[in-house]
C-alpha cells in the first residue's frame, strides 16, 4: 500500500521524531511511504484567524502536493480534519472543489489509518509504564475519530492507561489562540495540567503535537514533571527481544 | 439592564474574570455537574442525535417560512381576543409596553426571566416611567436586590454566586436574618414574592416558544414563576424574539424535549405551560393579552450568513461545555449573552465596534458545536465572523502584516525550505538552553507561560532524515528501543538530537 506523508509543520520545525516514528511504523506494517516535497501547511492558522483567500492558497499548495497520492497520513487529527474541512471551503469552486473532495476522502490522521485502512490494533510495541492520554478536540469532535488511539494503545505491551479527568475540556492550543489569548489559554493549560499530574502517570500521550507542546510546555515551566510522548512514538517502540529478535 | 453589560475593554473584562478564584470555583462545578446531568439525559431519550436533527429541521423549517407562521400566530392571537405588536427595535418593544402599562395606571409590574425583555432594556424603561418592576425568577431576583448585578449565564443567571454571597445579599438588602441554608433563602424570597404577584398589576413573561396554530405561547420553568406572572396580574404582556416560534404543539414537545434536556438535564421541567388570550366563558386568568415580537436585528441576521444562529432555543448547553467561559465566566463577554452564543449573537446584534474580541475568544474547540441541541455550527460562525472582522479592515496592521507574511509562507514550498533552513540559526539570539525565551509578538504570548524548543537543525529535522533514507544513507528502519524514543522527546530538549 502506498501511503504518502503529510508531516505537518511542527513536526517539520521541531520534532522530527513523530515524523520518523510515524513512518517506521507505517513501513513495518508493509506501507509504502513517499514525502511529497512540495507540501508545506494544511492552511489552518490563518483559516482561523479569518483570513480566508490567504488561506486558501496554501491548501491549493496541498490539494496539489497530495494529487497524485494513493493515501495521505499525518501524525495530526487537528491538521487532517483541516483537510477534511477543504470540500466545505471550496464548495461551488469549479477548479477546487473536486481535489478537495478528493483529498479528504484520502487523508487519515496516522492512528486511524492504521486501524480503519491497515486493520491492525496490535502494532508489537511495548512501554513500560503507566502513561494518559490527551484526546484533541479537532481529532475528537472534528474529524470524529475518539477511538483509534486508544484501540492502538490497549495493545502497547507493558503501558498501563490512567483515565483523564475532564479529558474532554480543551488543553487552550487553539493554534493561534494559544498566542492572541495567551491569558486565558494559560488557565486552560494549568487546569489541564493538573488533570495531567494527578493521574500521576509516566507518559504523557497524544496524537496532536500542537496539544503536546502547549501542556508539555506548561508542566515544564511549572516544574511538573512528565515525559510527553507523540501517539506514534508510543507505537514505534519495540519489545527488543520479542519481535523477531532484529535488534538482538 | 441593555445588551451591554459593562463598558470596558475585554481584556480588562476577562482580567478580572480570571482574577476571580471564587467565581471560576462556582461556574466550573456548575458545569461539570450539568455537563454529567446533561449527558444522562440526552441518553435517557434514545438516538440522541436522530433527536437533534429533528430539532435542527424544525428550526430551519420555521425559519425559512417565518413570516407565514408569524402571521399565523398573530392571526390567532388577535382572534382569540389578544393584541400583537411587532417592534422592529428595542426602543419600539419597550416603549409599547410601557404605554400598555401606563394605559392601565399601572405602577407594580412582576416579570418572569426573559432575555429579550434585557435586550430591549425593558426595565429600565418602566422604572424610568415609575413603575416598580419585581423580578420573579428567583436567580434574577437575587441580582436585582444585588443593585442589578448583571447575569452571568442565560438560564441561571446568577451561577457566578454561591449561598453565602446571596444570604449577604439578602441579609444587606431585605434585612434577612437566617442562614444560608437553600431552601431557607428560597423560603424568604418566596414569601416575598408571592405578595408581589397578588399585588401586580400587570405580568410580564418571555416566551420559550410561540405556537402558531394556537396563537398561544409556551413557557417552561422550574420555578412556576412564570405561571403565577402571566396568570395573577389583569394584563399580561409576552414578549418573545422574532424567531421563537414552532407551527404546532407537535413541533413545540420536540423542542421542550430538547431544551430540557439541554439545559438543565432534566426530562421536563416542572412547569410546562401552552397559554394565551383567555377564551370567552373563561373566568380565570388576566383580562388583557398583549404579546410583544420583537426583531432588533433579527431580520437583517435572517437575510445574512448568520441564520444559523437564529435556530437558538436559548438553551445555554453551549456555556456549560465551553472552556472559555469556564475561566473568564459570563460577565467577561460585556454581554446579556455570553459563552459561545453570545460571542455568535452579540456582535450581530451590538456590532463589531463593541464586540469584535468575542469571537476570538474561543478555542475553536467545537465543544460548543457539537452539544448544540439544534445543531448550529457555533464555532464555524466564529470562524464567519473573524472573515469579517478581517474583511472589514478591523484588524491591527501587525496582525495583518504577520498572516499575510504567514499565509505567503504556508503556501510557498521554496520558502518553507529555506524557512526550515534558516529557523535554528535564526532562533539561536532568542534560545536558552536549546529553548526560546524571548521574542516578539505573538510569540511572546506563548513564551510568556509555556517553554518552547528551539527549531531543529536542518540536518536533524525530518525531511532531511527523510530524504538521507532515501538514498540509502541513513540507517533506521527497524525501529528504536523504548528508552531511546521516550529520552529524545522531551519537550526541554532539541527535538532532533536522536542516535
Amino acid at each position: 500500500m502506498k501511503v504518502s506523508i503529510f508531516s505537518t509543520c511542527l513536526v517539520d520545525l521541531m520534532f522530527p521524531n513523530v515524523g520518523r516514528a510515524m513512518v517506521e511504523v507505517l513501513e513495518r506494517l508493509g506501507c509504502e511511504t513517499d514525502l511529497p516535497a512540495s507540501q508545506v501547511c494544511c492552511g489552518q492558522p490563518t483559516y482561523n484567524s479569518g483570513y480566508l483567500e490567504e488561506s486558501k492558497q496554501a491548501m491549493k499548495n496541498m490539494m496539489l502536493a497530495f494529487e497524485h497520492s494513493d493515501y495521505v497520513v499525518g501524525p495530526s487529527g487537528s491538521c487532517v480534519a483541516m483537510f477534511h474541512e477543504y470540500p466545505h471551503i471550496f464548495k461551488g469552486d469549479p477548479q477546487w472543489e473536486m481535489k478537495a473532495i478528493a483529498l479528504k476522502e484520502k487523508s487519515y490522521e496516522f492512528t486511524q489509518f492504521v486501524v480503519r485502512v491497515l486493520g491492525v490494533t496490535d502494532v508489537g510495541a511495548r512501554l513500560e509504564g503507566s502513561a494518559t492520554y490527551h484526546r484533541s478536540c479537532h481529532m475528537t469532535r472534528l474529524l470524529g475519530e475518539a477511538e483509534t488511539p486508544f484501540m492502538l494503545l490497549k495493545n502497547v505491551n507493558g503501558l498501563e492507561l490512567e483515565p483523564l479527568k475532564n479529558a474532554d475540556n480543551c488543553c487552550g492550543f487553539g493554534g493561534t489562540f494559544s498566542v492572541k489569548m495567551p491569558e486565558i489559554s494559560q488557565q486552560m493549560a494549568d487546569e489541564k495540567s493538573a488533570c495531567v499530574a494527578d493521574t500521576g502517570a509516566e507518559y504523557l500521550i497524544s496524537a496532536d503535537m500542537g496539544c503536546l507542546m502547549n501542556i508539555g510546555g506548561r508542566m515544564s515551566r511549572t516544574g511538573k514533571e512528565i515525559k510527553v510522548m507523540h501517539i506514534a512514538e508510543v507505537l514505534n517502540t519495540r519489545p527488543s527481544a520479542v519481535k523477531g529478535g532484529s535488534l538482538l | 439592564m441593555s445588551l451591554q453589560t459593562d463598558k470596558r475593554e475585554f481584556g480588562e473584562r476577562t482580567a478580572d474574570g480570571i482574577g476571580d478564584v471564587f467565581m471560576r470555583g462556582a461556574v466550573g462545578s456548575a458545569q461539570d455537574s450539568l455537563k454529567t446531568r446533561r449527558l444522562t439525559a440526552a441518553t435517557s431519550l434514545g438516538d440522541w442525535e436522530r433527536w437533534r436533527e429533528l430539532g435542527q429541521q424544525i428550526r430551519q423549517h420555521t425559519l425559512e417560512n417565518l413570516d407565514y407562521y408569524l402571521g399565523q400566530m398573530a392571526d390567532n392571537v388577535e382572534r382569540r381576543g389578544g393584541r400583537v405588536f411587532f417592534a422592529r427595535t428595542k426602543e419600539e418593544a419597550s416603549g409599547y409596553i410601557r404605554d400598555v402599562v401606563q394605559s392601565k395606571n399601572a405602577r407594580k409590574v412582576v416579570k418572569s426571566k426573559s432575555m429579550v425583555t434585557e435586550e430591549i432594556e425593558m426595565n429600565r424603561v418602566l422604572m424610568e416611567a415609575g413603575c416598580e418592576v419585581i423580578e420573579s425568577d428567583l436567580g434574577e431576583y437575587i441580582l436585582q436586590e444585588d443593585d442589578w448585578d448583571p447575569p452571568s449565564h442565560i438560564v441561571a443567571p446568577a451561577l457566578h454566586k454561591d449561598r453565602s454571597q446571596i444570604r449577604d445579599v439578602f441579609a444587606s438588602k431585605l434585612d434577612y436574618d437566617g442562614d444560608e441554608t437553600p431552601e431557607h433563602l428560597a423560603r424568604f424570597a418566596r414569601r416575598i414574592l408571592r405578595q408581589k404577584f397578588l399585588e401586580a398589576e400587570v405580568g410580564i413573561t418571555g416566551c420559550n416558544f410561540a405556537v402558531a396554530n394556537l396563537g398561544a405561547i409556551n413557557l417552561v420553568t422550574n420555578e412556576g414563576n412564570g405561571d403565577l406572572t402571566a396568570a395573577l396580574p389583569k394584563t399580561h404582556i409576552a414578549v418573545m424574539g422574532m424567531e421563537r416560534i414552532v407551527p404546532t404543539l407537535e413541533e413545540m414537545e420536540v423542542l421542550d424535549n430538547l431544551l430540557c434536556r439541554s439545559a438543565v438535564g432534566q426530562k421536563l421541567t416542572s412547569y410546562i405551560t401552552v397559554m394565551g388570550p383567555g377564551e370567552d366563558g373563561e373566568s380565570d386568568g388576566p383580562e388583557e393579552f398583549h404579546l410583544v415580537i420583537v426583531d432588533n436585528g433579527r431580520s437583517d441576521i435572517l437575510a445574512g450568513e448568520f441564520r444559523e444562529a437564529l435556530q437558538c432555543i436559548r438553551c445555554g448547553a453551549c456555556l456549560n461545555v465551553c472552556p472559555v467561559y469556564r475561566h473568564i465566566g459570563g460577565h467577561a463577554y460585556g454581554s446579556i449573552y455570553p459563552g459561545p452564543i453570545g460571542a455568535v449573537i452579540t456582535p450581530l446584534l451590538g456590532g463589531y465596534d463593541e464586540y469584535k474580541e468575542l469571537p476570538y475568544a474561543s478555542s475553536l474547540c467545537g465543544a460548543c458545536t457539537d452539544v448544540c441541541p439544534v445543531k448550529i455550527p457555533l464555532h464555524e460562525q466564529l470562524i464567519l465572523h473573524r472573515q469579517n472582522i478581517v474583511s472589514q479592515g478591523r484588524t491591527g496592521s501587525a496582525d495583518r502584516m504577520q498572516m499575510k507574511a504567514a499565509a505567503k509562507l504556508l503556501s510557498s514550498p521554496g520558502l518553507f525550505s529555506r524557512t526550515l533552513r534558516l529557523a535554528n540559526p535564526m532562533s539561536k539570539l532568542l534560545s536558552k538552553h536549546g529553548r526560546i525565551v524571548r521574542g516578539p509578538a505573538p510569540l511572546s504570548g506563548w513564551i510568556g507561560s509555556r517553554d518552547l524548543p528551539q527549531p531543529v537543525k536542518k540536518r536533524d529535522n525530518f525531511r532531511s532524515w527523510y530524504e538521507q533514507r532515501e538514498r540509502g544513507s541513513a540507517a533506521g528502519r527497524n525501529g528504536s528501543d523504548a528508552s531511546s524514543s521516550a529520552a529524545s522527546f522531551s519537550i526541554e530538549e532539541k527535538g532532533g538530537d536522536r542516535r
